[in-house]
């Protein structure tokens, strides 16, 4: 009783024992590691700087199977190193995070956007290319360390890339 | 001339009495059957039990289970070797970090990888934070079957928080960690989460206090657990029952103490037993576990060295383990969780298979609840510790 008592009396004056959080009009801050849905990230344009090349290789090792990738392909039939359909079933995904594991351009990483309840079972739970692409400075704003590694990773690859083909037109 | 009972019987002798000639069960024609569940709030999930009574003592008690099942074996024959590492999450989902630890522990064996030191340590922290979760969730749960709704789950479910938090800013989520990968842990510990873990563990010992004093010496909760659903030590080996409610029957079995796995014999630390295997020593057992588990998490976390936290050369996807078998086993908060692994040297598993200390401690269900009351067998089924994610499977 004399426990009940105190407890009681400090959930109303202690701070660290408020620890109710209201949350529509105040928001928990979420630790950097969150992870809820996943998203693709585009550097400067959302429609050719996505970095997605459509390798599906997270389509096949996704476990639930909720990812659908259809290859672009320009105007001969051949295949571009683009997505034409990228689809994910948000009420198939598991939050695995095995997807961005997987993805060795560090397309697609884990967004911590959480409201997305909709009035439809179907549709609005099938998050498509668009919805899905979000910019790399929006990567930065929720996993800021996170995106800062990725960041230098891609530009010691692009400064390889071009090395290799400066010493290609050398030789030449 | 013999005096009448108090239940107004004739005869002085029990045997006689109407109520204990049904005992014999030949004829069920005064038995009661009820069904307790799926729905039932106190079945801690969508469990059922038939229960066949007389008066208000169990005579009869099937368990059935299968509510949740969702083909975990069969789903993880379908996928690659780390495509089954999300789905241990879900199994025992208060304990998930237990649960990775096995699963990685046994494709390890069977892989043959290294675990470098720094993600040992890494495994015996959140495995035994894990423990610290499932325990005080257990007590708020237990003490909320006995009709004390509310307060004290608050409290437990309070302090469960703080290392909730702790597991969100290490693996991402709150419950589905999904962290342990073959060879070590997917990430290395944010910047600042020791020091906050050292917070909580030097908090725990107030609020285990706190705890202790609201239950150990309640009068209501004596009288609902002690002598309540005893379990000998022989019948409960018998059984196979594993963790803290088969050392609650006296049995020294702990795993960290007979295997030795990862780095448990760096810690001092002692294994609880309790002497009657009633209820009140199933729940008693669970306070001096967490003080033990304390007693490994403090040099753990001072000790622990810097490093890296995954074996360099581990594959994660396309693993293909040579052809052979595997079993490996931890002390999961509900006892010994095992995993069983064929492989066929492709890079799915031939044959998977999981041991949970929940469903084999559920089979001596039965055993602990006959000639026990009605209102008793909620009891009895909370100090059992289930979860249905990983009987049903
Ligand atoms: S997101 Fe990554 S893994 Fe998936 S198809 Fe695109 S590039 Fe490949
Ligand atoms: S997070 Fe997991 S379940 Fe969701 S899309 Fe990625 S791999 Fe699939």
């Amino acid at each position: 009783m004399g426990i009940t008592a105190k407890n009681f009396i400090a959930s109303y004056t202690k701070p660290e024992s408020l620890i109710t959080e209201e949350y529509p009009e105040e928001k928990p801050k979420l630790p950097e590691n969150n992870r809820n849905f996943p998203f693709l990230v585009f550097d400067d344009d959302p429609d050719a700087g996505l970095r997605c090349v459509s390798c599906k290789i997270c389509e096949r090792e996704c476990p639930p199977q909720c990812i659908y990738i259809v290859q672009e392909r320009d105007e001969n039939g051949r295949p571009v190193k683009q997505p034409k359909v990228f689809d994910i079933d948000i009420s198939v995904c598991m939050s695995c995070q095995i997807c961005v594991e997987v993805c060795p351009f560090d397309a697609i990483k884990m967004d911590q956007e959480y409201e997305l309840s909709s009035l439809d079972r179907f549709d609005p739970l099938i998050h498509d290319r668009q919805r899905l692409s979000k910019s790399n400075e929006y990567y930065h704003s929720i996993h800021p360390a996170e995106a800062a590694a990725v960041d230098a990773v891609l530009a010691e690859k692009a400064a390889r890339k071009a090395g290799n083909k400066k010493a290609a037109d050398n030789e030449s | 001339m013999n005096p009448p009972s108090e239940t107004g019987s004739p005869s002085p002798n029990p045997a006689e009495s109407p109520r204990y000639r049904t005992a014999g069960y030949d004829s069920d024609a005064q038995l009661l059957e009820v069904s307790l569940g799926p729905q039932h709030p106190s079945t801690h999930g969508v469990f059922r039990m038939n229960v066949a009574l007389d008066g208000e003592d169990v005579v009869k008690l099937k368990p059935v289970f299968g509510y949740l099942h969702r083909n975990h074996e069969q789903i993880a024959e379908q996928v690659s070797y780390l495509g089954s590492m999300p789905y241990t999450d879900r199994l025992d989902y208060f304990c998930s970090l237990s649960n990775n630890w096995a699963y990685a522990a046994a494709v390890e064996k069977l892989a043959g990888i290294d675990v470098p030191e720094r993600a040992e340590y890494i495994r015996v922290i959140t495995s035994e934070l894990t423990r610290l979760v499932n325990h005080t969730s257990f007590l708020g749960f237990m003490l909320s079957d006995m009709g004390a709704w509310g307060t004290v789950l608050m409290y437990a479910f309070r302090e469960r928080e703080k290392i909730l938090d702790l597991f969100e800013s290490l693996t991402g989520s709150r419950m589905m960690g999904n962290y342990m990968r073959f060879g070590g842990c997917r990430c290395d510990l944010p910047p600042g989460w020791l020091e906050q873990a050292r917070k909580v563990v030097d908090g725990y010992p107030a609020f285990l206090d706190e705890m202790e004093s609201l239950i150990a010496t309640n009068e209501i909760v004596i009288s609902r657990t002690q002598r309540i659903g005893r379990l000998p030590a022989d019948k409960a080996v018998n059984g196979s029952m594993t963790g803290p409610c088969l050392r609650a029957s006296g049995v020294n079995y702990d795993i960290r103490k007979v295997d030795r796995y990862g780095i448990y014999d760096r810690f001092e630390f002692r294994v609880p037993l309790g002497d009657h295997g009633d209820c009140y020593d199933r729940l008693m057992i669970r306070f001096l576990e967490m003080r033990e588990t304390l007693k490994i998490l403090r040099p753990a976390l001072r000790d622990i060295p810097e490093g890296p936290v995954m074996d360099p050369k581990a594959r994660q996807r396309n693993l293909r383990p040579p052809e052979g078998e595997a079993y490996a086993r931890v002390e999961a908060p509900k006892g010994e969780l095992g995993f069983y692994l064929i492989s066929d040297a492709s890079d799915k598993p031939y044959r998977y298979r999981v041991r949970p200390p929940s469903l084999i401690n559920l089979t001596l269900l039965e055993d602990l609840c006959l000639g026990e009351k009605i209102a008793d067998v909620m009891v009895i089924l909370g100090t059992i510790d289930i979860v249905l994610g990983e009987v049903d499977r």
